[in-house]
């Protein structure tokens, strides 16, 4: 469709001039992030092409010794937690909103999504500053409350797509029929909406396992994160040990978004209203 | 039949509007009361700091009340430094010197050792002279010693944000700006705003014609691109600026590949450089400025390419008259977008930029961590929040919230 019927020569070099500078931008994209992959199975201590042999010492490493253990093991409950506060309080307000009632919903959204927009920064020292005020600095459940903030606004998101397919006169059916309202909402409302939750569930806990600043504020030296782990050692001393990390953080991301994904096609797919 | 029961619908939900719109408002609720409590607050009890510092009033009630009395413009008389040594010799009991020598510190540079100096010398002779005060602690005898005491007796206090911008107030009671070695901020905040747009506008000309391309192809291709350009997406910056790191090393991939190809004939220092910044930046943004690009290109209707065409436009003519008018606000939002989140860039900068590529979210976190400065970190909070969030509200009012559906 890019070439008219009859092309040009000068309109197919263009074209093609077009293809390539495509193709280099994909491999732009896709390149970097798959680097630290090979460099993570290296056997010697260095960063560069070509590998000295191929081992899993690395892995060995990040997945066997107890900092790293320890590392893995907060970011996993600190994650659960975020992101079980999160889908809960971002469903319920998601549900809210899909109401055409929903009150001065063009100054609340924009508020709703505000924690995307503000420079991590400046919510992160203000997250300290007022928490070691409140004792809630140095624990798990300020970390928790901080990422839940961050990573409420794809919940909100992701459940109202999934909402927008839903067709409301289903709700009026139940309360017709004789429903209460939280029955009309178990029985009819989430299972439709169950994979838009799931994956807004997934991107919640994908925010909080990637999420660095805050913790790096936030944590004391028992509560330090994966990242946090990593971002401490690209700091101060590069070690193939970070390339087996990021493996393992690509991986477990990749695979819960697409698994999110999926869902989230499919619920937009079951709460369509039929034509 | 059907025009009755609409009829009565409309008295029932009449009745109940008021209780409808609060019962959706009160399940959003929950999560706007935590973001007041974990994001509202710590953020206004952060800029406050900008603007509000007790510590030095609080320290000094004695000296406040005799330089009420006092009538000397400059350096004031001896009841005042009397007042001083007993503030001092009872801040020195309290524990409370370390902090006030410090907020001193902040608005006259080198007060700090000169205070603890000055508090020993009034903890061990109660009778000490102005004179002895003033050989103890030399900037008591100056001027500008005591136009920051003054100044600092103030609990409300602009001399943070006007340090944002380089400025402060003269003698004369002006505002001007600050000698040219401190000032620091506004090339900071230049840089910033630099290194943004550079990297808004490289990850334009990457992502438009792409853009343009996957809404031109088949829909099986366009899926597989996308899932290309997402893949990077859903990978956390960190993950991804760990990558680059080891992509920029001296003998890392990129070098190896320019050499590869004969670019460069010795290899390049890519690793803490300003040029390694832009491109972990600029990949890192990539998909952020592609995706609204590609949701408005794709609403296009292309009849009307064709109607231009037929109607004998040039193709140059159709693109800039017909195509590019349309899909402006998509251009618009991911570029906007984008240039928000390039200005609170952090972790990037620490790990990829050298010394002097940091952003101005490094300066605030290096305030907080290495120079214990809350004021100035907040005033410079405040000053980058401002341009965020006024971005922000121009996109959203002019562009609407519908073209950041991402994913």
């Amino acid at each position: 469709m890019l070439l008219s019927p009859y092309p040009t020569t000068t309109e197919r070099i263009r074209v093609a001039a077009l293809w390539f500078w495509c193709m280099l931008v994909l491999i732009f994209l896709v390149v970097p992030i798959f680097v630290p992959v090979p460099l993570s199975f290296n056997s010697g201590s260095f960063f560069t092409f070509p590998l000295a042999g191929v081992s899993t010492r690395w892995y060995e490493v990040v997945l066997g010794t107890p900092r790293w253990r320890a590392a893995i093991g907060n970011s996993l409950l600190i994650g659960a937690g975020a992101t079980v506060l999160a889908t809960f309080l971002g469903t319920l307000t998601a549900i809210g909103l899909s109401d055409p009632k929903f009150p001065a919903r063009r100054y609340i959204v924009p508020l709703l999504i505000s924690p995307l927009i503000v420079p991590v920064v400046v919510t992160a020292v203000g997250t300290y500053l007022f928490y070691a005020r409140l004792g809630l600095a140095n624990t798990y459940a300020g970390i928790i409350l901080a990422h839940t903030v961050l990573a409420s606004p794809f919940v909100v998101v992701t459940v109202g797509a999934s909402l927008s397919g839903f067709d409301r006169n289903l709700m009026r059916a139940t309360s017709i029929l004789g429903a209460k309202p939280l029955t009309g909402f178990l029985r009819v409302m989430l299972p439709l909406i169950l994979p838009g939750v799931l994956s807004g569930a997934a991107f919640a806990f994908v925010t909080s396992f990637d999420e660095v600043v805050v913790v790096q504020f936030l944590a004391n030296a028992q509560q330090r994160t994966l990242p946090l782990e990593m971002f401490t050692g690209l700091r101060e001393q590069l070690s193939p040990a970070i390339t087996a990390a990021a493996t393992l953080m690509m991986g477990l991301s990749i695979l819960l978004l697409i698994v999110a994904n999926l869902l989230a096609r499919r619920s937009r797919q079951a709460g369509a209203p039929a034509e | 039949m059907s025009s009755i029961a609409i009829s009565g619908i409309k008295t029932r939900t009449g009745a109940m509007d008021r209780s409808d719109s609060l019962r959706p408002l009160a399940l959003a609720a929950p999560l706007l009361l935590l973001l007041a409590f974990s994001f509202g607050a710590p953020i206004v009890l952060l800029l406050s700091r900008a603007v509000y510092e007790p510590t030095i009033a609080n320290t000094l009630p004695h000296t406040i009340a005799a330089l009420g009395t006092d009538s000397a413009a400059g350096v004031p008389a001896e009841p005042v430094f009397h007042a001083f040594a007993e503030d001092m010799k009872a801040a020195q009991a309290a524990g409370a010197i370390y902090e006030f020598a410090k907020t001193l510190n902040t608005r006259l540079p080198g007060a700090r050792s000169q205070v603890l100096r000055v508090a020993r010398l009034a903890g061990q002779d109660a009778a000490v002279t102005k004179e002895a005060m003033i050989k103890a602690a030399p900037l008591l005898g100056e001027d500008q010693g005591w136009a920051a005491i003054r100044s600092g007796t103030n609990r409300l206090t602009s001399f943070f944000l006007l340090s944002a911008f380089d400025l402060r107030w003269t003698d004369q009671g002006t505002i001007g700006a600050v000698p040219a070695g401190q000032a620091v901020f506004t090339r900071v905040f230049g840089r910033t705003f630099l290194i943004a747009t550079l990297v808004t506008l490289a990850t334009l000309a990457l992502a438009f014609p792409l853009a343009y391309v996957m809404t031109n192809v088949r829909p099986l291709i366009a899926g597989i691109v996308l899932v290309l350009v997402l893949l990077p997406f859903w990978t956390s910056i960190l993950v991804r600026t760990a990558a680059w790191t080891v992509i920029l090393q001296k003998y890392g991939l990129l070098n190896d590949l320019l050499l590869w190809l004969g670019v460069t004939s010795d290899r390049l220092e890519l690793m803490y450089s300003r040029t390694g910044l832009i491109i972990a930046m600029t990949h890192i943004q990539l998909p952020f400025t592609l995706l609204p690009i590609y949701s408005v290109m794709r609403a296009v209707n292309t009849s009307q390419l064709r109607a231009a065409q037929s109607l004998g436009a040039r193709p140059l003519t159709v693109f800039r008259r017909v195509y590019l008018p349309q899909v402006m606000p998509g251009v618009l939002a991911g570029c906007l977008l984008t240039f928000i989140l390039c200005l609170g860039y952090y972790i990037t900068p620490v790990l990829i930029g050298g010394a002097s590529d940091q952003l101005i979210s490094n300066f605030i976190a290096n305030y907080v961590n290495v120079e214990l400065n809350w004021e100035m970190a907040a005033a410079l909070s405040f000053v980058l929040l401002a341009s965020t969030l006024g971005l922000y509200v121009t996109m959203t009012r002019y562009l609407g919230l519908d073209l950041f559906k991402m994913g």
